[in-house]
């Protein structure tokens, strides 16, 4: 062996262990989409606890009026957590249908996901209105106040995607499973993933921190 | 010697020529611990199993369980070469939200412990 040989073929480059790591050539489109919504989900959860953080500080000023103990059904918030919980399982279902190109299978669990995301906003708004009717609107305390503005936020994330979630199933039905369909589909899972991870926080600190025995 | 093309590998970008790594069962296995965890903290909040003061820590650990069940078997974060970038992102927004939270946190309980008392 000589050194000419060694530089005509140059050493082949492991790409399954050199990826993301700088070598390894440029990474599938699939990956750096992800990556790029990924960075996105994560500053929407920085913007989420800064919500998190004024609920935790203001939980206890409740000015005269009605504390968490007093308001919250823990019944309802269970049905709530299992509806988006569910619905994260058959949105991931659906990726992986879309992803072997069922269309069929995945327009199926794409609809049992709306109906889910739905039931969950259905709950949360009838809890909004009822709070609203006994006096405890948003403007009664700062702990109304805070908890009005973490969980409608977290509503308004859900009620986002169920948008988004229409307007992909449309282009799925009109383009079909094409990659760049595809990609958006990834993205809108990632984004369901991820309101069901602010929601375990939302659950465990507003609802069952502020009604445990 | 082979052709250059099996030395080198060449792909263009934005060509899918990948399965990802999620499956029927790992998201099976995902649900049934996400349940798991959400009985447990209901539990755990509305019974005396665990220690009453220790219910605040209980909780807060369930969560963090929780949400690790949920990045690991519905999000796939793992230890893939190509999830690093991923990962590194994550511990930064960890890293910001610890701040955001206890900060404000330890903040306004030294402000409200240092509040002259109100008049009534």
């Amino acid at each position: 062996m000589t050194i000419a040989t060694t530089d005509a073929v140059p050493a082949a480059v492991p790409t399954e262990l050199a990826r993301g790591r700088g070598g390894g050539g440029p990474a599938p489109k699939r990956i750096v989409v992800a990556y790029g919504f990924w960075i996105f989900i994560l500053s929407d959860i920085v913007m989420f606890s800064g919500l998190f953080a004024a609920y935790a500080v203001l939980s206890g000023n409740t000015a005269g009026g009605p504390t968490g103990r007093e308001l919250f059904d823990l019944h309802n918030v269970f049905i709530e957590t299992m509806c988006l919980l569910f619905s994260s399982y058959t949105c991931g279902l659906g990726a992986l249908s879309a992803e072997r190109r069922h269309s069929g299978r995945f327009l199926i669990f794409a609809a049992l996901t709306f109906v889910l995301g739905a039931a969950f906003l259905l709950i949360e708004a009838t809890e909004f209105a009822g709070m609203v009717a006994k006096g405890a609107g948003p403007s009664r305390s700062g702990f109304l106040s805070s908890f009005f503005t973490l969980v409608g936020t977290h509503g308004v994330h859900v009620t986002g995607g169920l948008i988004w979630l229409v307007y992909l199933v449309a282009q799925v039905v009109a383009k079909g499973l094409r990659p760049a369909v595809l990609r958006r589909l990834l993205c809108w899972s990632l984004f369901w993933h991820a309101l069901d991870i602010v929601w375990v926080g939302v659950f465990t600190l507003v609802y069952l921190m502020g009604d445990f025995r | 010697m082979d052709g250059p093309d099996r030395v080198f590998d060449d792909r263009t970008p934005g060509v899918e020529h990948e399965e990802s790594t999620a499956n029927f069962p790992s998201y099976t296995a995902g649900l049934a611990l996400a349940i798991l965890a959400t009985i447990a903290s209901f539990i755990v909040s509305q019974t005396h199993l665990l220690w009453p003061p220790g219910i605040p820590v209980g909780l807060v650990v369930l969560a963090f369980a929780q949400i690790g069940v949920h990045l690991v078997f519905f999000l796939h974060l793992g230890s893939a070469p190509d999830n690093t970038n991923n990962i590194l992102a994550l511990a930064f927004g960890v890293l910001i939200v610890f701040l955001v939270i206890t900060g404000s946190i330890w903040i306004i309980a030294n402000l409200n412990a240092n509040m002259m008392p109100m008049p009534r």
